[in-house]
């Protein structure tokens, strides 16, 4: 391991920074998603600053760690991690959704350096990550494979079919995160289409099975480390968050699912997480 | 004439390829033995993947594999390799222009007595309309194992389709194929036959025909939909103005509508098309639904009379 072990302090002054960068580029843009891109700020911060081998100056290092971010609408999160981890200029975070902008409204990675894998169409990227898992492993790179998915997402039936075959070539370099916020376009997850009870659903499948806090840092940490340590078969990190985590009046409101701050709403909630007065 | 079904070529050729070009994967979709790739499982068994019933997931995987410099060929029905991944096809492979092939077996009403359910009529037209795909039917054998070939070097997506039933082995071996360049197989100047796929062996037997009853017929195998060869229908255009395209897909969307924007933009010429005509057929032997839903040979004849 190459990288630096970071303290959960700068760790969580690094996803308070990440979770403003969020804020101004959506507000910038018009439009976005900003509930989702919160709620995974604190597993990206994890992944990006602690636990990933990537080599900002060499995007397309071989051996690299990859990350799929499979709810690619809150792509936001992974283009702040990314700007800051400097893979591209942070002032490019202002062009989100913007005409001839690397930042398209959902990932391209053909655009973006450091971007593994184009998403934005729910339930394909764990199908990818096994594709990349057994392409790793056959050329015995010890590159470990992140998909990040949302806990409507799994919904989608390819997930399921993605989770059998994971386990039925023993993808121990695979490791699944699920954002579990409790909200999609339409509401609760709960209401719309449960999902519940997931762990045993992934154990059912064959996985290891990891259930966290997804805001507490050390917990976030710990699950990582602990998946690391899984052989034989891949491992899910169950993180239960809160949609909007971080903006008092974004939290667990499903309309900011996809919705943009105004000026107003911008500037109280960089004030929040700033710390600052309130206007 | 010997009869193969080109199904068989597509598995013949993948295990020679894959000899000498170590970054070739085959994923299945259970049906292995049907898409005739058990010989490749069996040699290749570490670059063999069998994601069982579930061809979204084959399509993933295959875009993943990519992605690690492979060189995956997706092993399914035409049915389901258009249709059941379509959109991943499109998102995760053709956006990003990732080098996955989708090579399907059963094309068209080759699967005659299965049924509709596994006669994909659609598929050609479904690829054609997605940015960066490449389309192309062979029409026997030599063919396929050569656009095989050709797709395993090219970087970029490609659609391969194939058929279940025999077909006659029409071209040699050492017949060269490229994708986007159409074959002259016979000049002439009264009527232009371009045809794709199995129906090429329809099309020879109707322009036998034709020119024992005097009419110069011009025939033209398009193997590849897409990227037409725009040159060679043009040129063929000027020289006969009349032209019969067929197909064995919905006559919509396919071959015909491609050759028939080309005759718009051009502004002359007159077009008959042969393939199924926006419907699903039915069970049955594969030449006897050639002839009840008028795609045999005397069905384009009738359609080059028309034009005479």
């Amino acid at each position: 391991m190459e990288h630096v072990k970071n303290s959960v302090e700068f760790l969580n002054e690094t996803a308070r920074e990440m979770r403003c960068s969020i804020i101004s580029m959506i507000h910038a843009a018009k439009s976005g998603h900003p509930g989702g891109a919160l709620s995974a700020a604190d597993i990206m911060t994890a992944l990006y600053w602690n636990e990933l081998d990537v080599r900002p100056q060499e995007p397309g290092w071989p051996e690299r760690d990859r990350v799929i971010l499979s709810k690619g609408h809150t792509c936001p999160v992974i283009y702040a991690a990314l700007a800051m981890k400097g893979f591209f200029d942070i002032s490019v975070l202002q062009t989100l959704r913007k005409m001839g902008s690397i930042l398209q409204g959902h990932p391209d990675m053909k655009k973006v350096p450091g971007l593994d894998m184009t998403s934005g169409s729910l339930g394909q990227g764990l199908s990818i990550g096994v594709g990349m898992a057994i392409g790793a492993k056959a050329d015995r790179l010890k590159s470990r494979i992140y998909v990040i998915l949302g806990d409507g997402e799994i919904q989608e039936g390819q997930i399921w079919e993605a989770a059998m075959s994971a386990a039925k070539y023993r993808l121990d370099n695979l490791v699944a995160v699920v954002d579990v916020n409790n909200l999609q376009v339409d509401g609760f997850c709960s209401d719309i289409m449960p999902v519940e009870p997931i762990d045993k659903k992934w154990e059912a499948f064959g996985w290891e099975v990891i259930k966290i806090d997804g805001h507490d840092m050390q917990q976030i940490l710990d699950a990582f480390a602990k998946a690391r340590t899984v052989s034989g078969r891949p491992a899910v990190i169950l993180a239960d968050t809160v949609k909007g985590k971080g903006v008092d009046y974004m939290e667990n409101v499903c309309e900011w699912h996809g919705m943009a701050p105004n000026d107003e709403q911008c500037q109280d909630a960089l004030c929040q997480l700033k710390g600052g007065d309130r206007p | 004439m010997k009869m193969i079904p080109t199904r068989d070529g597509f598995g013949d050729a993948i295990t020679e390829l894959a000899k000498h070009n170590e970054k070739i994967y085959v994923i299945d979709c259970d049906i292995s033995k049907s898409c005739k790739t058990t010989k490749y499982a069996k040699a290749f068994p570490e670059r063999h993947i069998n994601v069982g019933i579930a061809e979204q997931n084959a399509a993933g995987v295959a875009a993943g594999l990519a992605t690690m410099g492979k060189t995956p060929f997706i092993s399914t029905y035409a049915a389901f390799g258009s249709m059941r991944m379509c959109e991943q096809i499109r998102t995760s492979v053709c956006y990003p222009g990732l080098n996955v092939k989708v090579a399907c077996s059963h094309g068209g009403l080759t699967p005659g007595n299965d049924g509709p359910t596994h006669q994909a009529i659609e598929d050609m037209g479904i690829y054609r309309s997605i940015p960066g795909m490449i389309v192309a039917m062979p029409a026997d054998y030599n063919a396929t194992r050569k656009l095989v070939a050709r797709a395993a070097e090219y970087y970029g997506p490609v659609y391969l389709r194939f058929t279940r039933d025999a077909m006659p082995v029409f071209y040699s071996e050492d017949e060269e194929f490229e994708f986007g360049k159409g074959k002259m197989l016979k000049q002439g100047k009264d009527i232009t036959l371009i045809a794709i796929g199995d129906l090429l062996h329809q099309s020879l037997e109707a322009a036998e025909i034709l020119e024992k009853r005097g009419i110069s017929v011009e025939l033209i195998d398009m193997h590849t939909l897409k990227p037409l060869d725009v040159d060679l229908v043009k040129a063929s255009l000027r020289k006969t103005g009349r032209i019969v395209t067929v197909e064995d897909h919905n006559y919509m969307n396919g071959l015909g509508s491609a050759v028939a924007e080309v005759i718009a933009e051009e502004g002359k010429g007159i077009l008959r098309r042969v393939g199924l005509k926006d419907r699903f057929a039915e069970s049955g032997d594969y030449y006897l639904l050639l002839k009840k839903y008028g795609m045999d040979a005397p069905y384009i004849i009738k359609m080059v009379e028309e034009l005479l």
